[in-house]
């Protein structure tokens, strides 16, 4: 049952698929042109008047084209759609993993002590609600560097989510689990690393996988204010040049790594998860 | 005189409220010898949990102290190995794994194969096997998950086990093996217990001796009932001992009206002051229901007494 109903959806899936690909195909068709176009209409992409968002098959051709090839590089303003994904990617890591290395020993401060979380409450809920790209005249002004700024804010936008949810899952162990590591003696350390942590892990992954969505979110925009390289600075390129087909394209690559990020999460969640 | 294993002196409670303070009980004093099995009873309120949690230094007290082969309590520490109600297994850890925890905490200089095998000796010794070492205690029933529980804390080889109402949530019959191997193990080990329990007929069975507290607030430890059936103990046979139903009778009783009684008189003689009032002793009174039946004999006065007290009274209970 479980099986069919896999299948079922599956078959849904395409079909709805079919059909919004077929009304786009369709919809973007350019006007047959009437009479034989002059060169300057040639020239202006045919007889159509107005500018057409590119149908499909075209988005379908640019992306065997840019898959087949993803890694070419002919210099700063043409490279392949993997280099520019490379890039995002590494920012957001980098950026990610530096606030998880401040997040979760900061969370676990603050979920520990009730005098921690009351004396940085208010910090936290002033930062919390920047935008991260708000700090980006700031991050560029003191780091004087493109790279290290649109870094600096994938760590300021991921840092609160992990904090938050470190700080939660610490406070919320439950007692009986602290009372068994207290009667057998153990240290704050190895309590807190045999017991809190792995009672606290699926709180502080589900924190993990919520910042990891917001910087994915957030790098497309600051590749777009720094430029050169990268997924956003590939989108805006592409509109400069007027070439939706690629903004077509690349926004569905922003999509697939995105949700691609978002299942190795899951997966490390679902390992952590326990069942009480 | 050497000190005791077990010494309990003026144990006190008190919670600051609104007007005054909460008292939830006072001038509690025992002891428990080496290897005797202890169940203290009353009914819910009077503290019995705290005693425990004192006991095992996850709870300060109020007032009082306590000692442990004349070493003042002050913490949790591993000679003393505690059984929560709820089990309080760690769940993303495996059966096995909840007891190596244990066992790695106890002997850390151990390797792991001694760890390993240390944990699953005392795992046969409450039955799970087969398998069952591998699962999560999610996948466990709750017979089984207390069973972890208990070879949890057997397997440190604690001076003291403290058990707080370890068969409260299993069903009946579940509840009737386990108290089999608890006592099997205990008699195996010679385990030093301190137990809380709900069930008179559990105490009876387990228990050397059944400490008995008045109700709560102002509770306080009443009598020390002992407990004269001869071990090996078996709980299809222990009813027709003599003396089980003298002392069940003794016990229903007390928790049924005298455990109130004492409580109005505790209260009625505070409220009158300290100049009339009996000074109550924080020593409990020594009773001995199922020897005083044997001497006195089925007409004897007392033993009448208690027959007709509990025909009408035992209903009460049984209907809870």
């Amino acid at each position: 049952m479980l099986q069919s109903l896999h299948l079922r959806a599956a078959l849904v899936s395409v079909m709805l698929l079919v059909v919004l690909l077929g009304l786009w195909e369709l919809t973007s068709q350019p006007p047959a042109a009437t009479e034989a176009l002059t060169e300057y209409e040639l020239l202006m992409g045919g007889a159509d008047q107005e500018a057409r968002v590119p149908p499909p098959s075209a988005v379908i051709g640019l992306a065997v084209a840019e898959l087949s090839n993803p890694f070419y590089d002919a210099g700063p303003n043409d490279k392949g759609i993997g280099i520019q994904l490379g890039y995002s990617i590494y920012r957001v890591l980098t950026g990610f993993t530096l606030a998880a290395l401040i997040a979760v020993p900061v969370g676990f401060l603050i979920g520990m002590s009730p005098l921690m979380y009351k004396a940085l409450n208010p910090f936290i809920q002033v930062l919390r609600p920047i935008s991260p790209l708000a700090w980006m005249p700031l991050a560029l002004f003191i780091i004087k560097d493109s790279e290290a700024s649109s870094i600096f804010v994938i760590f300021i936008c991921s840092i609160w989510p992990m904090l938050i949810n470190t700080a939660f899952g610490v406070a919320s162990v439950r007692t009986d689990w602290v009372n068994v590591a207290r009667t057998h003696e153990l240290n704050a350390f190895q309590t807190a690393i045999q017991v809190i942590l792995p009672a606290a892990a699926p709180t502080i992954l589900t924190g993990m996988r919520i910042s990891i969505g917001i910087a994915w979110l957030v790098i497309v925009a600051a590749e777009m204010l720094v430029g050169g390289t990268g997924i956003g600075y590939y989108v805006w390129n592409e509109w400069n040049n007027l070439d939706l087909t690629s903004v077509i394209f690349s926004i569905l690559m922003i999509g697939v790594v995105g949700m691609m990020l978002d299942i190795a999460l899951a997966a490390a969640t679902k390992a952590v998860q326990y069942q009480e | 005189m050497p000190p005791r294993f077990l010494e309990v002196k003026d144990l006190a409670k008190r919670f600051p409220g609104k007007d005054g303070e909460l008292t939830v009980f006072e001038d509690v004093s025992f002891s428990v010898k080496k290897g005797e099995f202890v169940c203290i009873i009353g009914h819910s309120g009077c503290g019995k949990s705290t005693i425990l949690n004192v006991l095992a230094g996850l709870d300060q007290a109020s007032g009082g102290e306590v000692y442990m082969s004349g070493q003042e309590v002050t913490g949790p520490a591993l000679e003393r190995g505690v059984v929560f109600q709820n089990y309080s297994l760690l769940p993303w850890r495996s059966t096995l794994r909840n007891v190596t925890f244990a066992v790695q905490a106890r002997w850390p200089g151990w390797s792991k194969a001694q760890v390993r095998e240390h944990s699953l000796k005392y795992l046969h010794m409450v039955g799970l096997k087969d398998g069952a070492e591998q699962r999560k205690p999610s996948q466990l029933s709750g017979g089984m998950r207390q069973r972890v529980s208990i070879a949890r804390a057997f397997a440190i080889e604690p001076k003291l086990l403290l058990l707080d109402e370890p068969f409260g949530a299993l069903d009946a019959l579940t509840r009737g093996t386990i108290q089999e191997e608890l006592l099997k193990v205990c008699a195996e080990t010679h385990q030093t217990v301190f137990m809380i329990t709900h069930d008179v007929d559990e105490a009876i069975l387990l228990a050397d001796r059944i400490l008995l507290m008045t109700n709560g607030p102002h509770a306080r430890l009443a009598e020390s009932v002992r407990v004269c059936i001869e071990r090996p103990r078996d709980r299809t046979t222990i009813v027709h001992d003599p003396a089980y139903y003298p002392i069940r009778n003794h016990l229903v009783d007390f928790l049924v009206s005298r455990s109130r009684e004492l409580s109005e008189r505790d209260d009625a003689a505070r409220d009158a002051g300290g100049s009339n009032a009996v000074p109550v002793s924080g020593v409990p009174l020594e009773v001995d229901p199922g020897a005083d039946a044997m001497r006195t004999g089925a007409d004897g006065a007392k033993a009448e007494h208690h027959a007709n007290h509990l025909t009408g009274r035992l209903k009460a209970v049984n209907g809870n």
